[in-house]
């Protein structure tokens, strides 16, 4: 083999990858589109899945918004990405953001396997939507989930999965934004976006049932029977009957806890509370019997 | 006899079973109390005008149509209103419906003519044919239950050239429709009459299957004793095919005209009409008599003993199942109507009504293997479809959530027959993925048409 | 009680399914095997177990160890790429290749792209044409035709070139003066080639069975056995000093095996009848060109590959006419 032959080789391609080079980075200079560096720092402190949340059209779409709004109005108000502390973009772009109020979805809906036990055997495709127009649910109960997991595949965060035992899907509270797809996607609207609460404390009614209560024991043991004992021992005046259903105003509930000790269904969970929350059933543990 | 007819595109061949084909109609007693719910057509519920307490009549109305689209509701008996609840019907959701107690004689409304004695004079013009029809709350009793008034009102512009009866009943196991033909001839043959003077045209065509030889004997015979009285009705024969009985099928086999996508077959100069909603409207016409009752076929391989029973709406349905022998150890699917486009029922309490064409009680052997395998894309699916849809790529297109591709591709065509899910090597539940898609394609359409 | 089942309607269903039409079509194939073992002996036959047993060994360790998905493999469509595979090769290939042949068959040819159905080239072509390359010797050693009475059923039978192959090396003029030209011979299969596509009697019986049963569409093989006969014809009529006459090309090499149970592969083939026959006629052209002037005496295979990458196009060109609607352009 001939040196001459590899150096003559070595120096035509060298010089070819030099000048095609030089001109792909002169064409990329003279052809720049001008940004604002501002939306590239914007865009930083966003999560980059581009889940639609906060409305706009990817995370790129809304740190253009933000730059933009920041320079026409000085603020970035009612613009919010529900898994980012705004706060950040805001002291990116110059500006004091407002208080920033963390989300996450809530799956009201307690009927599983064991609670509302199926009286019928689904075989079909296992879409949520259509499901919902065959039947009201293996359990019987109209708003029940159905558990085909609609809102597991939509969600952009993995923080979703069906529990394989109950039959309910779980959300992950870490990776949680509350973008709300899911809400959106579940055919009977049983998932809520509501705030993750102080000390990441939150009271909700784990039911979505309108119906009548005798209607409701019929299909599920945990079910919300209208019976409003929550609504009066409510100090804030926090819940209201929507139809046979007591629904909790995240706006005006303090997380006291109590509306969930008095329930008689054990159908509103408290999350996150020091002390064990009182359920239907009641374990007796063998240290707290008293013997005779 | 005409020649026999049919439809080109699609069509498979279920098995037939008419295992109550040669069982005559049997009157079936009425519970003590009957639960009549209110939502007995497409479009909206009738609204309850009627309280807890109140006494009604046999045929007093008991619900009003709500908005266009709508039908009414009339009491099956006489008796007291117990309560004015909700009752879980074959959809498997609660729906309210009236509660009533009977009493044991029937006292009907006033103006009804109880006799039964034909009667060939149609006294009534067209217009008050068509608001009788509305009146009496007569509906699409093959199971669609599209309030018949609306179909009967021809649009401004259009001429109605056909009454086409749609005496097909393609369905297996059905024949409800069938023993109707054979008892109550004269009395259908008035109104199909009726239907043609309701809509302005002097031509009235029965299509039915070559399955059901002694309904069509019977109806020439029938129709050549009376040449004046019957003129201008026809009996045309059609190859035992389904979905035969489907609207544009029908159409296309009788006339050779295709309904164009998206339109109404009154665009054909057709408008076809079911045989249960054909004699329901001679009753209605000629006697003054609200929709209150139907035949409805309770079969199965499994039932001892099947039948066709006229029964009054409300009636519940586990009475039926009961007088059919009771329900057999193997069933695993209660269906309302045929196997091929019928509901599945969770419970077998629910209430006889307008569409309640038949019970079908299946059993494991013969219901749907449904251990889905990959599709093998031997195109089976587009070859069986009447439509000429392809459901093998609607189904694809659907699950992957693509509403643009399935709205390209005609799947607000699709009759959802089942002709493709029936066929498919690889049990696939087409239909389903099918569905979802068009509910969602047609809410985008109906969004984007609002704007 | 008894839990009812919820389901949307239909709730009954015809009697097809996946595993009858493959069976159907393992029992066309039947009288070509009975017909390769009389010619062919117990190489034949051996090669045609290994081959099958070969195809559903990997594809159930695949669906075991790297799907860890539901075991297909009774469906039968292993099988029936086992089964195609052997009758492509010459009946005195060594074991060890055609199992080569079985693994890259199933595991590239279809579970790569994720099973039964998913797949856009036909495996058992991919398998053969993947051992063509890589074994081009003996893949192209032919033995002769040796009738069961006369040689014996172990015996290795002696080897000779197929009249493709005389044909390409020497022309026509070599071809008839090496007396290969008995027609009954040609068609009852005693002659060189690949054991299963000899016989062209025993392939039509199964053929026309598969039709009867409608399993397959007598579309795709009637457009490619009439253009070939056509193509070829034209060439003849022109000038049959160089080409022989269309009818030997119909039954020589491996034409009536690619047409009527290779080209009417539902799952690598276009779905409706429009499409079948232009698929035909390209898989024809393709063939024809390159029997007369390719490198390799037969193109059957290569066509079949060629034209399955255009089927996804072919589909979306040719989609059947909807009921009710009217093109525009006819008002």
């Amino acid at each position: 083999m001939s040196y001459q032959t590899l150096l003559y080789s070595l120096a035509v391609l060298g010089i070819l990858g030099g000048i095609l080079a030089a001109v792909l980075y002169l064409v990329a200079q003279k052809f720049k589109v001008e940004e604002n560096p501002l939306i590239d720092e914007a865009e930083a402190c966003l999560p980059g899945a581009n889940c639609g949340g906060c409305g706009f059209a990817g995370c790129r779409a809304l740190a253009e918004a933000c730059v933009k709004q920041a320079a026409e109005k000085g603020n970035i108000d009612g613009l919010a990405c529900p898994g980012t502390d705004m706060n950040k973009v805001a002291a990116v772009l110059g500006l004091t953001a407002g208080v920033f109020e963390p989300k996450i979805a809530v799956v009201r809906c307690n009927g599983s396997c064991q609670n509302s036990p199926s009286k019928v055997h689904y075989e079909g495709a296992d879409i949520c939507a259509f499901a919902n127009t065959l039947y009201a649910g293996e359990g019987g109960c109209s708003k029940g989930c159905l558990g085909l997991g609609d809102c597991v595949k939509k969600c952009n965060f993995d923080a979703l999965h069906i529990d394989k035992e109950t039959g309910l899907p779980v959300v992950d509270p870490d990776k949680c934004v509350g973008c709300g797809v899911c809400a959106r996607t579940c055919p009977r609207g049983i998932i809520e976006v509501r705030p993750r609460g102080k000390k990441d404390r939150r009271v909700y009614v784990c039911c979505s049932n309108t119906d009548k209560g005798a209607l409701v024991i019929k299909n599920c043991s945990v079910g919300c029977i209208g019976c409003q004992k929550c609504l009066k021992e409510c100090p804030f005046e926090a819940i209201e009957m929507r139809g046979n259903l007591a629904y909790i105003d995240p706006a005006k509930c303090k997380a006291c806890g109590k509306c969930a000790k008095v329930c008689p269904r054990g159908s509103i969970h408290a999350i996150n509370f020091p002390t064990p929350k009182p359920e239907v059933q009641t374990e007796v543990k063998p240290e707290n019997t008293v013997t005779a | 006899m005409n020649p026999i007819k049919t439809f080109q595109k699609g069509g498979v061949h279920p098995e037939e079973n008419k295992l109550s084909a040669d069982l005559p109609i049997q009157d079936f007693p009425m519970p003590k109390q009957i639960i009549v719910p209110l939502g007995q057509c497409l479009g909206a519920p009738a609204e309850c005008i009627v309280n807890k307490g109140d006494r009604v009549l046999t045929g007093q109305l008991i619900g009003t149509a709500k908005g266009f689209v709508s039908a009414n509701v009339h009491s099956p008996a006489t008796g007291t209103v117990a309560k004015v609840d909700v009752v879980m019907d074959h959809t498997g959701y609660y729906k309210p419906a009236v509660f009533i107690d009977r009493e044991e004689q029937d006292e009907w409304v006033e103006g009804v003519i109880q006799t039964d004695e034909l009667l060939t004079d149609i006294k009534l013009d067209p217009k008050q044919i068509i608001d009788k029809v509305k009146e009496c709350g007569i509906v699409g009793m093959g199971g669609a239950t599209f309030p018949t008034h609306v179909k009967l009102m021809v649009p401004e512009g259009k001429k109605a050239e056909y009454v086409i009866i749609n005496a097909a009943e393609c369905e297996p196991y059905l024949t409800c429709d069938y023993r109707l033909l054979l008892e109550k001839t004269q009395e259908f043959l008035i109104g199909v009459k009726i239907l043609m003077k309701g809509v302005g045209t002097s031509k009235g065509i029965i299509g039915i299957e070559t399955n059901k030889m002694k309904a069509i004997e019977l109806l020439d015979k029938t129709i050549k004793e009376h040449p004046d009285l019957y003129a201008g009705i026809e009996v045309q024969p059609l190859k035992t095919k389904y979905p035969q009985g489907g609207e544009k099928q029908i159409i296309k086999a009788i006339t050779g005209r295709e309904v164009p996508s998206g339109k109404l077959p009154i665009e054909t100069g057709c408008v076809v009409v079911n045989v249960a909603s054909t004699y329901a409207i001679y009753e209605a016409v000629q006697k003054n008599k609200p929709l209150i009752e139907r035949i409805v076929t309770v079969t199965g391989k499994s039932v001892k003993k099947p039948g066709n029973y006229r029964v009054r709406f409300g009636t519940p349905a586990d009475l039926l199942i009961e007088a059919a022998g009771g329900l057999p150890e193997d069933i695993t699917d209660i269906i309302n109507g045929g196997p091929m486009m019928g509901k599945s029922v969770s419970v077998t309490n629910f209430p006889c009504m307008k569409g309640t064409s038949g019970i079908l009680l299946m059993t494991l052997k013969e219901a749907q293997d449904r251990r889905q395998t990959n599709c093998i894309r031997c195109g089976r699916c587009a070859k069986a479809c009447p439509m000429g849809l392809q459901p093998f790529l609607l189904h694809k297109v659907a699950k992957l959530n693509d509403f643009d591709e399935t709205e390209k591709n005609h799947i607000m065509d699709c009759i959802e027959c089942g002709s493709c899910e029936f066929t498919c090597p690889a049990n696939i539940p087409l239909l389903d993925y099918i569905r979802y898609g068009k509910a969602k394609t047609g809410a985008i359409i109906r969004a984007r048409n609002q704007k | 009680m008894n839990k009812y089942t919820i389901s949307g309607s239909p709730h009954v269903h015809s009697t097809e399914n996946t595993r009858k039409i493959m069976y159907r079509v393992l029992l066309a194939l039947v009288p070509a095997l009975l017909v390769a073992i009389y010619y062919f002996g117990w190489y034949a036959l051996r090669l045609t177990l290994v081959s099958v047993a070969a195809c559903m060994l990997t594809e159930w360790l695949i669906q075991k160890f790297l799907v860890k998905g539901p075991f297909t493999i009774n469906d039968g469509s292993a099988a029936l790429t086992g089964l195609l595979l052997a009758f492509n090769v010459p009946a005195n290939l060594p074991i060890w290749m055609v199992i080569v042949g079985s693994v890259v068959a199933i595991g590239i040819g279809k579970m790569a792209f994720g099973g039964l159905g998913k797949n856009p080239f036909n495996p058992a072509l991919v398998g053969r044409v993947f051992m063509l390359v890589s074994f081009p010797t003996a893949m192209t050693t032919w033995p002769k035709a040796a009738p069961i009475f006369q040689a014996g059923f172990f015996t290795d039978a002696v080897t000779g070139p197929t009249p493709l192959g005389i044909l390409k090396e020497s022309g026509v003029g070599a071809l008839v003066k090496a007396n290969d030209m008995q027609f009954l011979d040609m068609i009852l299969g005693n002659r060189g080639g690949a054991f299963g596509e000899v016989c062209a009697i025993a392939l039509l019986l199964g053929a026309i069975y598969l039709i009867a049963r409608k399993v397959i569409d007598i579309a795709t093989p009637l457009s490619i056995l009439l253009t070939v006969f056509i193509f070829t014809g034209i060439c003849w009529l022109i000038n049959d000093e160089a080409f022989i006459a269309p009818w030997y090309h119909l039954i020589y090499g491996g034409l009536i095996l690619g047409a009527f149970f290779m080209a009417t592969d539902m799952v690598t083939t276009p779905m409706t009848i429009r499409g079948k026959i232009l698929f035909g006629v390209g898989v024809g052209i393709i063939t024809v060109v390159i029997r007369l002037w390719g490198a390799y005496p037969e193109g059957v295979s290569f066509a079949i590959l060629i034209m399955n990458a255009f089927t996804p196009l072919i589909n979306k060109a040719f989609k059947p006419k909807v009921f009710g609607v009217v093109k525009p352009s006819n008002k």
